[in-house]
């Protein structure tokens, strides 16, 4: 394995000292000269005919400077299907609806003047269940598609499905089977930094918005997009991304309150802030989607699977943004985790009068690997054989193209299992005490990059000043992940200069190349790639310069180096019949000779370098620009087909759970995650990655779920939507990386941002099966669930 | 209507006219400036905006702006020396990987120096019971926890 100067090794995160002192700037600390506060009027019904708007109170209280309905504002259109609409007109479909909104010079009058605002509906019937909203003559959420065309039902055009191998053969080889429903519920990102941007508009009508978002490129063409609809055509949008207080992906959309903000800037001419409180973020930022999914697979004898049908049913609410693309995810752990010769997938998206969902970290994945690996558990009982060595007879192998045709690289799920396996002490465990049990669950997830859109590229633009600091310029955004701290340290590696000589501009679409988001675990996957084939370019440069420079600089060293050291013996090497590009190397910001005595003089400063090159008659600067695409494909999802990714990140974890049967109460006693990363490029950053991660499992497993009664959010505040506190989080974690130096990754890396969160839940789940007897098919397990399945089973037994 | 009223902020007087229902936050963040302490849901329930007061940590989300008449508020803003050095706290949780997103960062520091202050060797379950009401969305609580086991460490041996 290559030797490195600083990947792998443990480094402070270059964001963090500013974050430590309160310094770094959230759009919640951003400001505008002239600035207003905008707050939205939304829907009093989920589903409801708008009769009047009556805004005239509002305009009258003093401090208002803007109110807009559908009515004086331009109809803008957004989302996947463009099913949406920023201001809404005949009709609202669920709680959320923006009906009007306001910008006042403070936020208290912005509040006040909503309050003013006076709407009058005519109720309509709604529909709350996908289930019902799939049955015949259930209420129309949308009564036409975006084109205009009557919908006579609630599902959405949208196909997902794969079929491999033979079904009804692979039934009939089947000795054992196990058939279950399983679902997962709304659950919130629950950023610690809430929702918000700014909107400003220059004398020439281009627009600039500071936005919380993860696809600042894919945002800049919605924006333009709705520029043009407001009139304001051919006119531009620049996105500049603050620190984020976290995203999750739910910044992988634009979002109303962002084009309202917009339309408030330009109608009043200053700049518009909007920024939800925690409530407004619960209430009116799309959550991560409910799921049902019904699974049967099979095994033989041996404990070999034969088939596996998985259909699942998404509750989409009432619009379309991109996370309506889940099942893409879904299909990867469907078709490819274990190896399994004939597969069968569906997923159906159904509109109804909840809350819309859009996307959060997993992407489908933690919502299907909940249901197929706690299917996995119910086969290997079935089959009667222990689920650890069930794993291990169908384990994924490295170099293999699975059903799906994904084609895998390296794998180190084989790995994965056994050290969790060791780690959990499982032969002694498993099926020892009663009360106490263990369990576990693997994870097969995107590892490099996610085609999901026509171009899954990433951009890079890297510029030296005349000091030998490097300038970086990536469309990428840094969330809280952790992205800048392994892009300084791919720079610095590959480039060959000091990470404190390395600086990464803030995201900026006006100064970076374009990127097509961060997400799908692709950020430090993509940047580092593109740093690496960057880096190289401008490294040709400098040593192609050298050439002409280094000597000269050398020569002056050098006398300076004798008039310091007289008596020198000068050793006997010919600097500038050495001096060839081929021959250069740049080490910690020196340029210097391979092979060449290692003498003081002998090394120039890069700097120093530039600055020859800089100032003289037709002197130059260098920068180099990259565009890194990976090599993946755009599946056909309606075929199911298609190596979506460069290279695929495999995972165990691994719980030991102890369930008192009086109270239902569950007690995580320890956990353990053992993943395949590739190769780990900042450890401390990596740990941090796997440990929040799976505390978000955690919540997801046991504490976590958006209540929502005829489409209204009950609990839209922390002490009733419970995350996990440090309380929660009170059990050691075990973690263990498994290097599996993939050829595609970036110095053998693969991304990880959200394997950790995958399967915690059916390795919760599966533990509990084995502490207590009882299973558990729908999150969020809760001790009123447990003690209900005790009771069912006690009367079972008498 | 607005009252005047003083106290001392990070060791220096300051004099700020609020609103009787002005809360501590929105004067300390407002025309005070010291944007450190952040807003992360207003109710008191996630710990982002936690201030010192009179040695106890709070929730400034909670706290009328008048009740900071004649007392002795450290923010964020407080704990670096004027020589742009971080705290031995505030290393801590850079050199521990405790800082990811960051929103939730000053609240937690704060509450880790408030326990420090009066405990300087505490237990992990001490540690955890100072802690309790700051949520952190991004870390898991891991490195967080080894952060402030690493300044108490630190803060004894400079002490």
């Amino acid at each position: 394995m290559t030797d490195f100067r600083y990947i792998g090794k443990e480094a402070s995160r270059p964001d963090t000292p500013d974050k430590a002192a309160g310094k770094a700037h959230y759009i919640h600390d951003l400001q505008r000269p002239g600035m207003l506060y905008g707050k939205i009027k939304f829907s009093n019904y989920p589903h409801a005919r708008i009769k009047h708007i009556d805004t005239s109170k509002a305009e009258r209280l003093a401090g208002v400077k803007g109110v807009i309905t559908a009515v004086n504002t331009p109809e803008i259109r957004f989302g996947f299907l463009r099913d949406n609409f920023t201001l809404k007109k005949d009709k609202v479909r669920q709680y959320r609806d923006e009906i009007a909104a306001v910008a006042a010079i403070d936020p208290d009058i912005a509040a006040e003047a909503v309050e003013l605002i006076e709407v009058e509906y005519e109720p309509l019937p709604g529909v709350f269940c996908p289930h019902e909203a799939m049955k015949k003559g259930a209420p129309l959420v949308h009564e036409t598609d975006s084109q205009g065309r009557p919908k006579t039902d609630n599902r959405l055009p949208l196909r997902f499905h794969h079929e491999s191998g033979d079904i009804e053969a692979g039934k009939r080889k089947s000795n054992y089977l196990a058939e279950g429903e399983y679902s997962t519920p709304l659950v919130q990102q629950c950023c610690m930094g809430t929702a918000g941007c700014i909107a400003e508009f220059d004398m020439n009508n281009n627009l600039t918005l500071w936005a919380k978002t993860q696809i600042p490129f894919l945002a800049q063409r919605d924006f333009n997009r709705a520029l043009s609809e407001m009139g304001l055509h051919g006119k531009n949008t620049r996105i500049i991304v603050p620190t984020l207080g976290g995203a999750f992906g739910s910044g992988l959309d634009t979002h109303a309150y962002e084009y309202i903000a917009i339309l408030l800037a330009f109608q009043t001419g200053r700049p518009v802030k909007i920024l939800y409180t925690r409530d407004e973020e619960f209430t009116n930022l799309s959550p991560r989607q409910s799921t049902n999914t019904k699974i049967i697979q099979g095994c033989d004898h041996n404990g070999k699977l034969t088939f596996r049908h998985v259909e699942v049913l998404l509750d989409n609410g009432a619009y379309t943004s991109w996370g309506a693309t889940y099942p893409t995810v879904m299909m990867i752990p469907t078709t490819s985790l274990y190896r399994v010769p004939s597969v069968y997938f569906d997923a159906q998206l159904v509109y109804t009068n909840n809350t819309y969902c859009q996307a959060m970290r997993g992407y489908g994945n933690p919502e299907l690997t909940w249901a197929l690996e706690s299917n996995m558990d119910e086969l290997a009982k079935e089959a009667g054989i222990d689920p650890f060595d069930f794993r291990m007879i169908n384990c994924n192998k490295p170099r293999e193209t699975t059903p799906m045709g994904l084609k895998v690289s390296t794998c180190g799920l084989k790995e994965c299992l056994e050290s969790v396996a060791k780690k959990l002490d499982w032969k002694k465990k498993y099926k020892k005490v009663k009360c106490r049990g263990v369990g576990m669950a693997s994870l097969i997830h995107v590892g490099g990059g996610a085609r999901i859109y026509r171009s899954d590229a990433s951009g890079m633009i890297l510029k030296l000043d005349d000091f030998g600091n490097v300038y970086v310029y990536h469309g990428g955004v840094e969330m809280g992940q952790g992205m800048h701290s392994v892009l300084t340290l791919a720079v610095a590696e590959a480039l060959g200069v000091r990470p404190e000589k390395v600086f990464i501009n803030p995201t900026d679409t006006a100064t970076c190349p374009w990127d097509v988001g961060t997400h799908a675990s692709r950020g430090a996957f993509m940047a580092c790639n593109a740093a690496i084939l960057a880096a190289e370019k401008l490294r040709e440069k400098i040593f192609k310069l050298a050439e002409e420079f280094f000597p000269q600089e050398i020569e002056n060293n050098l006398e300076k180096f004798k008039k310091k050291n007289p008596g020198y013996k000068l050793p006997d090497f010919d600097v500038v019949k050495a001096a060839k590009r081929s021959r250069f190397e740049l080490n910690d910001g020196f340029i210097l000779i391979k092979g060449s005595p290692r003498e003081p003089w002998l090394r120039l400063e890069l700097g120093r370098l530039l600055r020859a090159i800089h100032f003289r008659t037709q002197g130059q600067m260098l920068t180099t620009e990259v565009f890194y695409d990976p090599p993946n494909e755009l599946p056909d999802f309606e075929k199911g087909f298609g190596n979506i990714s460069a290279t695929y990140a495999y995972g165990t974890q691994g719980a030991e759970v102890e369930v008192d049967t009086e109270t239902g109460e569950i007690k995580i006693i320890r956990m353990v995650a053992s993943h395949d990363v590739g190769k780990v490029l900042n450890p401390l950053a990596l740990k941090g990655q796997i440990y929040g991660a799976l505390a978000q499992g955690v919540g997801y497993a046991l504490y976590e779920k958006l209540q929502s009664f005829q489409g209204k959010i009950l609990n839209p505040n922390f002490r009733d939507y419970k995350i996990p506190s440090i309380h929660e989080m009170n059990f050691p974690i075990d973690l263990e990386f498994i290097e599996t130096c993939d050829s595609y990754g970036p110095f053998g890396a693969k991304g990880v941002a959200e394997p950790g969160l995958v399967p915690t839940a059916p390795a919760i789940a599966n533990a509990i099966y084995d502490a207590i007897g009882v299973r558990i098919r729908h999150l969020p397990i809760t001790p009123e669930k447990i003690l209900a399945e005790l009771k069912k089973l006690k009367t079972q037994t008498k | 209507m607005k009252t005047e009223i003083s106290f001392i902020l990070n060791g220096s007087e300051v004099a700020v006219s609020v609103e009787g229902h002005s809360r501590l936050i929105d004067i300390l963040r407002g025309p005070l400036g010291q944007t450190g302490t952040k807003e992360g849901c207003g109710e008191g329930e996630c710990g982002a905006c936690t201030v010192i007061v009179d040695g106890r940590a709070i929730n400034s989300c909670l706290y009328p702006a008048l009740e900071a008449e004649g007392k002795n508020i450290t923010t964020i803003e407080g704990l670096q020396d004027l020589k742009n050095k971080l705290s031995a706290i505030q290393q801590a949780f850079v050199d521990c990987g405790a800082i990811q997103c960051g929103f939730c960062t000053p609240g937690m520091i704060i509450s880790a120096k408030a326990l420090l202050d009066s405990n300087p060797n505490p237990s992990d379950e001490e540690i955890r019971d100072a802690l309790l009401g700051n949520l952190c969305r991004c870390t898991g609580y891991v490195q967080i926890v080894e952060a402030v086991k690493q300044a108490a460490i630190k803060l004894k041996d400079t002490s």
